[in-house]
């Protein structure tokens, strides 16, 4: 593994939020590097961190101390406008609750990330990926929650993004949908080698990853090299 | 405090921006009624009181000269309670200090005590002494444009006697509430007066001992007027009566009138048009809180909250709402509706004024406010409630889109996403959006129809001032004369040219149908009086047959070619039989017209003149002036440019307080349209546009959402903004057509393009208020929270 390249090098990453009268310390010096096509796993129980580690480092939020460098970026210094095309040229994103657009179909849903970006592909090409060649002019509601899912997986890569953020992305759903969305992203972290972060409370999901990140008080507790990497249809789940 | 009242009021404060942006629109509604019914109920309260206890005549008759022993068979006829006649006379009056002569209206007061009818409100000084030469009472309002009072002098020419006249008094009258001189349009209080003197002295002045020219009559309760007049007219014909009328044609009675029919049109039209818009922003604003609020509704009835205390709870928030609306429509009503009476005060000569504050209107007002907004609210709340607990607590199945049609399709796959988000936003609440148009269509309408008067009184201006009537003066002979007296007007220094007009009172039938009508006749070659055809091209006499002003032909149903029957009522009442041989456009009065020798030819009594229109230089005004004040012959004259000048002042001056308040209930409207619609986007779609942002959108990507439907509402109403306006317009050109006046109907381009001007920035500012509230969309919180 010494031909490694780091994507992100994150260090000493601090969040510190008031509301009201509360202080809550997200993050205490949280550091953590993701190497280049790798696919890491965060886990860690609820308020741990994870979530907002993954906000910093996908440029949603800032941090109140630390640095994360992406290649020469540093986030950590970079204003709105910088953030915004941070996320527009590298970041793709998958959350727990799809966040997609009701208007528009799923192809549409898709093509609204490739009008933007400098090196998409074809939107079509993006839903085959995900096994939704199918139902590519099907609007959000009248799909299962696993499809919407793979929607927005298919939304997240369509612009060949650098990195592949993931939060929660199988939060939603029972396990038989759960695998086919794991099976969908393990295929795009193969085949197109996008560097892939998952955030998941769910333990079995780490067998999928190259690198595993625990979180507890917002901090990575420990780091863990996965040697034997195993299918989704094979997670016990 | 109960629980719920509490979550009302930080609901309230929470939506206070949207809250107050509809309550402005109803305030805007409350408003306008308090403001039209008030106005008018006072206008009205306040005439009517005037007219009973000043004793306003109801039958008005003039003649050429009636023996007094006349008055009792008046008396005699069946319904009549009161008769007064009396002495009129015009007068060209001299004012020192004022080079152009005024033209002053003299009436006579009995030799002692004081007329059975149209009383005299004396404001200051007292009545004519009876027997003392010389004394006269002045009106109001040319005595205060003169400054003068008891004890102020001047001159007058009466009936071709220079008089030398001492004000004893000065006075108003239920018969000259709207003062308003022969050939003028509007009151011009330095240059007309009413005087009255006592009738003697008159008599001997006008040649009028023991008769009379003038007489009113006061009818008993369910007389019916018409018997009357026609009775009336048949004792005055041998006398040169020229036909009795009714308040209807009363000068003065009839301006009235015109204004209160248009407070009632506003009070019938305006305000409904804020009722509705206010119960259809609640109604959105109503539907988008339930729709976040659906789960503590669930919540709610599950905890043991009855369906109505639930419902109870959303309709006091509305009614707060529409409280809040009340109440500001109270206060701006009531301070508009004084504004308003005060300054028909200015404008109309009332001797007191009756605010008339009817609490019933307010009730009302209230009333259906409060209705307007709970019907609003009612549709979105009801369909919340019925929804069972547990199905309630459940969110909301997320909106449906279905593919569109074809064409469609075809359609959105030129446009960008983004676009095709606002199109497929907007069509999903087809009623909505169309409601919303609709909104800010009334808006633009509502401008359209303030607007467009400029167009159409420069229109107006344009044709009477320059056009048909370009002489300079026109001067009205005391009594018709013989053609010697044009030459002599001729002669008058500075003249360069004159025109003769002959004036012939007739009575016009065709079929069942008659109009009584004063016929001009005019030299078929006049350069300087001109008569337009329909399409406002310069027509000339034909040397015999009648043309008609298109509101007399209308009245009286007849076209060119017809042959209608011709009664003169002067000078023994005999009947002809003359062709109609054109029609013709006229905005004042009620025209019929005939070559001036043709008609000498009619009336068989030789050849008479009225008056005279006359050119003249300019640099020798001050000469002609003199010279008019000395001229026997001369009872009034009207000046074109004086005219003019007070016209379009009077014009500008009402016309530009109406503009300003619509231009605010217009805003009013657009802002409480746009920022609603605005505010309720957000919210639904606050989720989808974070969701944007995270995909990389810059701010003024997301916005564009937003905004591109805001924009796409505006436009489709501007169109259909002008539609509405247009004819709303042409309502209020019907609804000022009278016999006095009547207003072309010309909407300019302009007035089209001021309006949306308006309604476009108002829709602006409240779109950017909302799109600065693009930057604080929370990203995070929206990732993490299901909708």
């Amino acid at each position: 593994m010494s031909t490694l390249t780091p994507v992100f090098v994150i260090k000493d990453l601090t969040k510190i939020y008031q509301t009201g009268d509360v202080i809550i310390h997200a993050l205490r010096g949280a550091s953590a590097t993701f190497y280049e096509g790798e696919l890491a796993v965060m886990l860690g129980p609820s308020g741990s961190g994870k979530s907002t580690f993954l906000n910093i480092v996908g440029g949603l939020d800032t941090a109140s101390s630390g640095t994360a460098r992406f290649g020469d970026l540093e986030l950590t210094s970079c204003n709105e406008a910088a953030l915004t095309k941070f996320r527009r040229d590298h970041v793709g994103f998958v959350f727990q609750f799809y966040n997609l657009i009701p208007s528009l179909t799923a192809r549409e849903n898709v093509a609204l990330v490739t009008e933007i970006s400098r090196n998409p592909m074809k939107p079509e090409d993006a839903l085959s990926m995900v096994g939704l060649e199918d139902r590519m002019d099907h609007f959000p509601a009248q799909m299962s929650g696993g499809e919407q899912q793979r929607v927005a997986m298919a939304r997240a890569i369509a612009k060949n993004p650098d990195v592949l953020l993931c939060d929660e992305p199988t939060g939603a759903l029972d396990s038989k949908t759960g695998r086919v969305v794991l099976e969908a992203l393990t295929r795009i972290n193969d085949e197109l080698g996008t560097t892939t972060a998952i955030i998941t409370h769910n333990a079995v999901i780490r067998n999928l990853a190259h690198r595993t990140f625990y979180f507890a008080d917002g901090e990575v507790v420990r780091e863990e090299i996965n040697k034997k990497r195993i299918k989704p249809k094979d997670l016990d789940w | 405090m109960r629980v719920l009242d509490k979550k009302l009021i930080r609901d309230f404060k929470r939506l206070w921006a949207q809250s107050l942006a509809v309550s402005l629109v109803l305030a805007c509604g409350v408003a306008t009624l308090i403001l039209a019914v008030g106005a008018y109920r006072s206008l009205d309260e306040t005439r009517n009181a005037y007219y009973e206890r000043y004793r306003f005549a109801h039958l008005f008759a003039s003649v050429e000269r009636a023996p007094d022993a006349l008055s009792s068979r008046i008396a005699a006829i069946n319904g009549v309670a009161g008769v007064q006649t009396r002495v009129t006379q015009f007068a060209l009056l001299d004012v020192t200090g004022m080079a152009e002569p005024a033209t002053g209206q003299i009436f006579s007061l009995p030799d002692y005590g004081v007329p059975r009818l149209n009383l005299l409100f004396l404001r200051s000084g007292r009545l004519p002494e009876p027997g003392r030469r010389g004394e006269v009472v002045v009106s109001e309002s040319f005595a205060s444009a003169h400054g003068f009072m008891a004890g102020s002098e001047l001159h007058a020419t009466i009936a071709g006697n220079r008089v030398a006249m001492h004000i004893t008094g000065v006075a108003l009258s239920p018969e000259f509430i709207y003062a308003v001189g022969p050939g003028d349009i509007v009151p011009d209080d330095k240059r007309f007066a009413v005087l009255w003197m006592r009738r003697g002295e008159l008599a001997a002045l006008s040649d009028l001992e023991d008769a009379f020219n003038s007489v009113s009559l006061s009818l008993l309760p369910g007389t019916n007027s018409g018997a009357v007049i026609e009775h009336l007219d048949q004792l005055l014909a041998p006398y040169g009566g020229t036909g009795a009328f009714d308040r209807d044609d009363q000068i003065s009675h009839a301006f009235l009138d015109t204004e209160l029919t248009q407070l009632r049109g506003m009070a019938m039209v305006v305000p409904p048009i804020f009722l509705a818009i206010s119960a259809f922003l609640i109604n959105m604003i109503l539907a988008r809180l339930v729709a976040l609020e659906r789960e503590q509704i669930g919540l709610l009835k599950a905890l043991g909250y009855g369906r109505w205390a639930v419902v109870m709870h959303y309709v006091k928030l509305v009614l707060v709402i529409a409280l809040v609306g009340i109440l500001i429509g109270f206060a701006v009503g009531t301070w508009l509706g004084n504004g308003l009476t005060r300054l028909y005060a200015e404008f109309y000569r009332f001797p007191f004024l009756i605010f008339q504050r009817s609490p019933d209107i307010y009730v009302l007002a209230a009333l259906v406010s409060m209705g307007a907004a709970i019907a609003g609210a009612l549709k979105a709340v009801l369909a919340a409630t019925w929804l069972p607990p547990a199905v309630a607590m459940q969110p909301a199945p997320p909106p449906l889109y279905r593919r569109a049609s074809a064409v469609s399709q075809m359609l959105t796959g030129f446009l960008s996403q983004l676009t095709v988000m606002a199109l497929r936003h907007m069509t999903r609440w087809p009623m909505r959006a169309g409601l919303t148009i609709l909104g800010t269509a009334a808006a633009v309408s509502l401008l359209v129809t303030a607007l467009f008067s400029f167009g159409s009184i420069n229109f107006m201006i344009d044709t009477v001032f320059f056009r048909t009537d370009r002489q300079d003066v026109t001067i009205s002979f005391s009594q018709p004369l013989g053609p010697d007296a044009v030459l002599a007007a001729r002669r008058l220094p500075g003249v360069m040219a004159v025109e003769p007009f002959r004036a012939l009172q007739v009575e016009m039938s065709f079929g069942p149908r008659s109009r009584r009508i004063s016929v001009l006749g005019k030299s078929s070659t006049s350069r300087l009086s001109r008569l337009l055809d329909l399409d406002l091209d310069p027509v000339s006499l034909p040397p015999s047959g009648m043309v008609l002003s298109e509101r007399v032909a209308d009245q009286i149903e007849v076209r060119v070619g017809d042959i209608v029957q011709v009664k003169i009522l002067e000078e023994g009442a005999q009947i002809h039989n003359v062709a109609v041989t054109g029609i013709i456009q006229s905005y004042l009065g009620l025209g019929a017209y005939m070559d001036i020798d043709a008609l000498d030819n009619l009336s068989r009594v030789g050849p008479r003149r009225s008056g005279v229109y006359a050119e003249f230089d300019p640099a020798q005004a001050e000469d002609i002036f003199a010279a008019i004040k000395s001229m026997p012959a001369a009872a009034s004259i009207a000046l074109q440019s004086v005219s003019l000048q007070k016209f379009r002042d009077t014009i500008e001056e009402n016309i530009s307080i109406m503009t300003s308040i619509y231009v605010v209930l217009a805003g009013i409207i657009a802002f409480g349209v746009v920022y609603n619609s605005a505010r309720i986007q957000l919210s639904e779609r606050g989720r989808e546009l974070a969701s944007l942002r995270v995909l990389g959108f810059t701010r003024r990507e997301v916005s564009s959402v937003l905004v591109t439907e805001l924009v796409l509402i505006v436009l489709i109403a501007q169109p259909l903004g002008w539609g509405l306006g247009y004819g709303l317009s042409w309502l209020v050109v019907l609804g000022f057509q009278s016999d006095l006046f009547r207003i072309p109907f010309i909407v300019e381009p302009s007035a089209f393009g001021w309006s949306s001007v308006a309604v476009l920035s108002a829709a602006a500012i409240s779109a950017l208020i909302v799109v600065r509230r693009v930057r604080s969309l929370d990203m995070i919180q929206v990732l993490k929270t299901r909708e």
